[in-house]
């Protein structure tokens, strides 16, 4: 690593720099293209509607990876934020649809709204983190999800002259005869203005993507990593465990908070379920990471990319697909982590070593 | 005698959590692996009992018998051709494949029955018993339930603690390398915990879609979490302790659904499981783990 950083200051990018700015080139580089084919209309209407919750699962796939990968603590109730940024925004903006007009200044605070409402769930399962470790974090944190999930569907929240009124059922509620139901316990919440476009799913993707890398690549971001490698190790040498804990946790429910209210800003209601945000999503998105590589931000990227997209891909199968998907995804996981074959990938890259390892000591330097 | 109706279904409801719980508990033992696909085990036993009681009409004894048998085997073919692979890589690998299996039991299932759901015959063929004067009424289901769990309960603690190949077990779970050295089978004996955790997985199946009679490929998913819960409840990895925390959690489900709110009733046990681990962060009966630097 030193080596490195020294002999790269004299010819200019920091690998790492170089290694994101191939991230970013790659997100620009499909946005440009999906974008260009869209507006001229040589894209068809099932794949247009694919490019907005493949933006979403970016989002959560790269988020996740810095808890899972980054941090190293498994964490299996990710879509609870998602759930908490998607109610949030939804609410927001359906409160605020008479009261701001225009559309881009709602749509951002709605955002911010998300993002700090996800932030606060994420500090209050934060704390539980500081004490549990490995498979009773995962279960603790799935437990959160859920009990996200379970909570929004009883809580029915009205508007009306004297205010917002907060009960468990909608007689409860007690409105005034302008009142209007925003939040319909169940039934979700109905008419979030779809405001959600590609262009400002790349944009948050873009952000995302900036934030996850400028943290891995700062000195948090180095402390965060040591704590995964070695907690104790890390402990001895003053790095505040707890802080960077829940640094992180915060961080990753803030940004899937907003993929929430990109995802909710996209359908036309807002119900919570398991197959949206219940563990169901929790896990799809863990799978994304694990594909795409723990803490490898770019292949979270392409990951979640590729497998939200190969169900639909798969669509002419019909009933087949989610099983030909289940049958590949067990067989990736044993192709890249199985005994065998990771015993056969060594001894081929031996081989390959000792091959080239005359010819690419002279032109090594510049990397 | 409501409070006492609603325990006793809170019982019943629990030695079914606590089935499969020593599923999860055991392959935990002995796999360190989180076997996210038993839950679906429990969805193919019931399918099973539903094509040879419904379909073939076959006797309940015999067709549970039957779901037994294939769940057994199913356990194992699963363990083989999936998991045995991974035995070397980091537990996420082998979570995510068995997330992959259990997405495949679940498309399987869903091919070959449909995804409309089912109404399961009850294998039980016991009458309800009435008691204080029709104020209590314990059905059959319930009363087979806690019967057959007991009794599974008691045999599986009998078959860890005394037979040979359940001190083999628990020593598989306790050194691996160690055991093999003293001549252990590790891989046969890590096939035998799946074959009894998917025997149980199957019973649980059946007794789960006999009191609750709605079968889709998706039955097992929540009742699998809720297990999985259990299991941690307990202590991951301790056999009493997933029958302890497998009945705790039925109960408390069952009040909380009588008592409170139906729709929150998965919230609480939830929340109840948080405020456990916060107090005991290695479950009710889990053993401490000192770390070494």
């Amino acid at each position: 690593m030193k080596k490195n950083t020294l002999t790269s200051s004299q010819k200019g990018l920091r690998p790492a720099t170089k290694k994101n700015f191939v991230t970013y080139a790659m997100v620009i580089a499909f946005f440009v293209i999906f974008q260009t084919l869209s507006s001229t209309g040589n894209l068809k209407n099932t794949y247009r509607s694919l490019l907005v919750p493949i933006c979403t699962s970016v989002i959560m796939a790269v988020s996740l990876n810095l808890v899972v990968g980054v941090l190293g603590e498994l964490s299996l109730g990710h879509a609870g934020f998602m759930c908490v940024g998607a109610y949030a925004g939804s609410f927001f903006s359906v409160l605020m649809q008479d009261v701001i007009t225009v559309t881009w200044i709602r749509f951002t605070l709605s955002f911010v709204v998300a993002a700090i409402a996800a932030a606060i769930a994420g500090i209050l399962i934060g704390i539980p983190v500081l004490r549990l470790k490995g498979d009773y974090l995962a279960i603790v944190t799935l437990a959160f999800g859920e009990i996200i999930k379970s909570v929004v569907n009883v809580i029915y929240i009205g508007k009306d002259s004297s205010g917002l009124h907060i009960a468990m059922s909608s007689t409860g509620l007690n409105l005034d005869s302008d009142g209007v139901i925003i939040l319909k316990g169940p039934q979700g919440i109905t008419g979030t203005p779809k405001n959600s476009t590609f262009v400002i799913g790349f944009i948050l993707v873009m952000i995302t993507l900036i934030i996850a890398n400028n943290l891995i690549d700062s000195r948090t971001g180095r402390a965060i990593m040591s704590i995964r490698d070695n907690r104790i190790a890390a402990e001895s040498i003053g790095i505040n465990v707890t802080r960077y804990k829940l640094m992180v946790f915060t961080i990753a429910a803030a940004l899937a908070g907003c993929a929430g209210v990109l995802y909710s800003h996209n359908i036309a209601a807002l119900t919570a379920n398991t197959n949206n945000f219940g563990y169901n999503m929790s896990i799809l998105v863990l799978v994304y990471v694990v594909l795409g590589g723990l803490g490898n931000i770019r292949g979270s990227v392409i990951a979640a990319a590729i497998l939200y997209s190969l169900p639909e891909l798969l669509r002419g199968l019909s009933d087949y697909r989610m099983l030909i998907y289940s049958i590949i995804l067990i067989i990736m996981m044993i192709v890249n982590n199985g005994t065998f074959f990771v015993q056969l990938r060594e001894k081929l890259s031996f081989k390959l070593k000792n091959k080239s390892k005359s010819s690419s000591d002279t032109g090594k330097e510049g990397v | 005698m409501k409070f006492l109706s609603q325990l006793i279904s809170g019982i019943s409801l629990g030695s079914i959590y606590s089935l499969i719980a020593l599923g999860y508990t055991m392959v935990y033992g002995i796999a360190k692996m989180l076997n996210f696909a038993h839950g679906d085990v429990i969805m193919v036993g019931a399918f099973v009992v539903y094509t040879m009681c419904v379909t073939l009409n076959l006797s309940p004894i015999l067709g549970v018998l039957i779901a037994i048998a294939f769940c057994t085997v199913l356990g194992m073919v699963i363990e083989r051709l999936a998991y045995k692979p991974l035995r070397q890589a980091t537990s996420l690998a082998v979570l995510i494949t068995a997330i992959g299996v259990s997405y495949f039991l679940q498309n399987t299932a869903l091919l070959i029955f449909g995804s409309d759901t089912k109404k399961f015959t009850s294998v039980v063929s016991i009458s309800s018993v009435s008691l204080a004067d029709g104020q209590l009424i314990i059905s059959g289901e319930t009363i087979v339930t806690i019967i057959v769990s007991v009794v599974i309960m008691v045999a599986l603690s009998l078959f860890v603690n005394k037979s040979k190949p359940g001190k083999a077990m628990r020593a598989v779970s306790e050194d691996k390398g160690a055991a093999q050295l003293m001549g252990i089978n590790v891989n046969a004996m890590i096939a035998l915990t799946f074959a009894i955790g998917s025997g149980l997985a199957a019973i649980a199946g059946a007794l789960l879609c006999s009191a609750y009679p709605a079968l889709s490929p998706y039955t097992g998913a929540m009742p699998g979490i809720k297990a999985f819960v259990a299991a941690v409840f307990g202590g991951i990895g301790s056999i009493p302790g997933a029958m302890i925390g497998g009945i705790l959690l039925g109960v408390i489900e069952n009040l909380s659904k009588g008592y409170i709110s139906s729709q929150l009733s998965d919230a609480i046990v939830f929340a109840v499981l948080i405020i456990v681990l916060l107090v005991r962060p290695t479950g009710i009966l889990g053993k401490k783990i000192n770390e070494k630097v």
